[in-house]
């Protein structure tokens, strides 16, 4: 089996970058490939969900957002062992508490290409998880405080993008069903790969940058952002067990405890917590812990997955 | 220069920030009585770093307000106060004329 050339657009852009090639795509074609990967995920979910709804979605989805409060609480006290200060450590165990919807699109791909099953309304989960490690890492920060522009805030966090996209195709897909949004298919069978081939290139470069960044910040946040992501799918396992996923969702919730925030989160906390070092979490996030998810994670975890699943422990 | 058209000495507010504090800073202007402002994306470079705006939060924005010398001063002040210590942002000052001055 030759190398999956999705992946290898992602390797391509990173090595452009670090090669500091004058290759840039317009920012605007960035944002219109996340636009249309979320909407087609969102969209294929919502056909799905229309077709298999069961009444177990609300205790999973009780859960999801259980491991999402989880994730930064374990994050935080790792960082701070690691001698961040407080805010730094609060604002990066948010990043890794959410969920990156670049790093859900690419495991989509790689399940599908494999032919594994996964439950139709995993975009869900990706939307529930966003949100509560947010809070957390501002609670975790300074308390509640009255200091905390809550407003501006809830509208970042609430109805960011990737929120929007995600439910908005969601609740279209739902609503239309399978046979009305047949037209609109190719979005997320034949036209997703390409798409998501050009949003890693694009990705490629964006991490190759963070990594430059990386080489001032030092071997404890290298070090963090390699362990974590085996912490958060180790989360994601035992959660997946505990709902009763199939394999392909089971990898999926892996990959998702895994991933680090790198659009919702850093926008939000930069408002919340103006005082904590941006480079820090971006630099993990993107230059380390998204490349390893993408090289090296989601294969693994599909891995551990099936290997969870014959021995029965599911 | 025809004499007809006398020209009237206005204050041009520049603030360059972080995308990020864009809908904040326009609720501020907003606040504080600006008579009208234009944003405009930018990047470039400062003493925190490269901001390339080759993504979502990589970006800036270039917020330009004319106003009267002390609408200008006191807008300077509260974002100077608001927002120097944790964000990267300049602000500055500079004389311009217009042609209606009741406009500004």
């Amino acid at each position: 089996m030759g190398w999956d050339p999705v992946v290898l657009f992602f390797v391509f852009g990173l090595a452009a970058g670090l090669l500091r090639s004058e290759l840039k795509l317009p920012p605007a074609l960035y944002e219109t490939l996340s636009i249309i990967l979320l909407l087609a995920i969102g969209l294929h979910g919502g056909v799905e969900l229309a077709e298999q709804a069961s009444p177990a979605l609300v205790g999973q989805m009780a859960l999801v957002l259980l491991m999402g409060l989880l994730l930064p609480l374990v994050a935080f006290p790792l960082l701070m062992l690691l001698r961040f200060s407080r805010v730094d450590s609060a604002n990066i165990a948010a990043h890794y508490g959410s969920v990156s919807a670049g790093t859900f699109a690419v495991v989509v791909a790689y399940l599908t290409a494999q032919g594994v099953f996964f439950e139709s309304y995993m975009p869900l989960f990706v939307a529930i998880l966003e949100v509560p490690a947010i809070l957390v890492g501002i609670v975790l920060a300074r308390g509640v405080s009255r200091g905390t522009p809550w407003r501006a805030l809830g509208r970042e966090i609430f109805l960011g993008k990737s929120i929007m996209l995600l439910l908005g195709g969601l609740i279209i897909g739902v609503l239309a069903g399978k046979e009305a949004v047949a037209p609109l298919e190719p979005l997320y069978t034949s036209m997703f790969a390409p798409v998501l081939a050009f949003f890693l290139l694009e990705m490629g470069l964006i991490a190759s940058k963070q990594m430059g960044a990386l080489r001032r910040v030092g071997i404890r946040l290298v070090g963090f952002a390699l362990l974590m992501p085996w912490i958060g799918a180790a989360t994601g396992l035992g959660f997946a067990s505990l709902m009763d996923l199939s394999v392909g969702g089971t990898a999926m919730l892996a990959t998702l405890g895994a991933s680090a925030s790198y659009i919702a989160v850093p926008a939000a906390m930069r408002l919340a917590l103006p005082q904590a070092n941006p480079s820090l979490s971006l630099g993990a996030s993107l230059g380390i812990t998204f490349p390893f998810n993408i090289l090296i994670g989601i294969p693994l975890y599909l891995q551990i997955a099936q290997y969870m699943n014959e021995a029965r422990i599911l | 220069m025809s004499n007809a058209h006398a020209s009237h000495e206005k204050c041009l507010l520049t603030v360059i920030s972080e995308a990020v504090l864009e809908a904040r800073l326009l609720d501020d202007l907003q606040r504080l009585g600006a008579p009208g402002w234009t944003v405009s994306d930018a990047r470039g470079r400062g003493n925190r770093g490269v901001r390339n705006a080759g993504w979502d939060n990589d970006g800036n924005v270039r917020i330009e307000v004319v106003c009267s010398r002390t609408l200008a001063e006191k807008l300077s002040q509260h974002v100077q106060q608001q927002y120097y210590a944790d964000y990267a942002m300049i602000c500055y000052l500079s004389a311009v004329e217009v042609l209606r001055p009741e406009k500004f």
